[in-house]
């Protein structure tokens, strides 16, 4: 299983905004560069991500080629309700990862 | 005999005293993190943004992993690296008294895993011992680079530093023209850096990936249009040492992340 960081504050008081981090291990292959015999190396890219907090969807992310190894994202979000945030990350060839981390709202 | 000895001597000590002339004084040393953009430092000082980490925790993963046909993980012998591989990477690379040589901190991976885990050898650049060497590096963090200790290394290290002062390839330039000589300057648009090895290995944002040391200087070496030394070269590794040894005293940042 390839290695993810997340970043969520563990802990934040009610209607405070957020700053959410990840990272994902991934290659990013564009699908536009060849080998030294010509052969084009195959598309390997992540094509979405989405983060769920409490069930609910709060941001969502389309990948393209042109995007980075290793792919970073940071958004913000308002803290509601103590409980989960989910991550899942979908790609070609089958690429399906998750990752989550809880919070504490007081 | 005596005399040519002592021309020979003589020689080699008038040679010296000009390629003394450029190298950095130790108040001067600034590591390679003093040169990059703000954005960049950004990466490298969150441990959740830094991409060198994913590697960090795939090598923390292998570390535990047992192997070979020894059935033995790293952690096996060397219990919990957070102390037991604290300062190590700033040590190596060092001396092998059984090689007779010094070895980089690949070259010790694979030597375990030859000697006491009985177990293939990972090839150079692979995504494992990558994240085995940063693993282990990353214990450094902070600790003052210390290689060029060991007497026995005093040899290794004069060579390191010939091959560094030799002017070589095409373009007839050796690594102190730039990098003792000209380190305030920029070289197409880029900051050239003093070459200090801090942060090894460290993420590239150019290669991707993560990527050592041997790595750096080779493309360094084919830049300058010379061939490049394979991959565990001996004259890689006193190239590496002889670095090494040249910051000493600065301290370790691995996973470095660098443009």
């Amino acid at each position: 299983m390839p290695a993810a960081l997340v970043n969520v504050p563990p802990k934040a008081r009610r209607g405070d905004v957020i700053e959410i981090k990840t990272l994902m291990s991934h290659i990013m292959e564009t699908g536009y560069r060849h080998t030294a015999a010509g052969d084009v190396v195959p598309r390997d890219i992540i094509t979405s991500f989405t983060c769920r907090y409490n069930g609910t969807e709060i941001f969502r992310a389309d990948f393209f080629p042109a995007i980075a190894a290793n792919p970073f994202m940071s958004f913000f979000t308002v803290a509601k309700d103590s409980g989960k945030f989910e991550f899942e990350w979908i790609g070609d060839n089958g690429f399906s990862e998750t990752a989550s981390a809880a919070i504490t709202v007081e | 005999m005596n005399l040519r000895f002592a021309i020979a001597c003589a020689s080699l000590l008038l040679a010296a005293f000009p390629l003394l002339a450029g190298e950095i004084p130790p108040n001067q040393r600034r590591s390679g993190y003093s040169f990059i953009a703000p954005d960049t430092k950004a990466i490298q000082d969150d441990d959740t943004a830094n991409p060198g980490m994913l590697f960090v925790l795939d090598g923390e993963t292998l570390w535990k992993k047992k192997i070979g046909a020894a059935d033995k993980s790293c952690a096996d012998c060397h219990g919990d690296a957070a102390s037991t591989m604290k300062g190590v990477a700033a040590r190596y690379p060092a001396f092998d008294k059984g090689l007779a040589r010094p070895v980089n901190i690949e070259q010790r991976v694979n030597l375990c895993r030859a000697n006491h885990q009985q177990a293939s050898p990972l090839a150079y650049e692979s995504h494992d011992l990558l994240a085995l060497t940063a693993f282990v590096a990353r214990q450094s963090r902070g600790v003052a680079i210390s290689t060029g200790d060991d007497p026995a290394l005093a040899p290794f290290v004069a060579r390191g530093r010939e091959r560094f002062m030799q002017r070589q390839g095409q373009l007839n330039l050796s690594c102190a023209n730039c990098h003792d000589d000209n380190w305030d300057r920029k070289l197409a648009g880029s900051a050239i850096t003093q070459a200090h090895p801090t942060g090894y290995p460290l993420y590239r944002l150019e290669w991707q990936s993560l990527g050592s040391l041997e790595r750096r200087l080779r493309s360094c070496i084919s830049g300058i249009r010379a061939q490049a030394y394979d991959y565990g070269a001996p004259e890689l590794v006193e190239l590496e040492l002889y670095l090494m040894s040249r910051a000493r005293g600065m301290a370790m940042e691995t996973p470095a992340v660098r443009p």
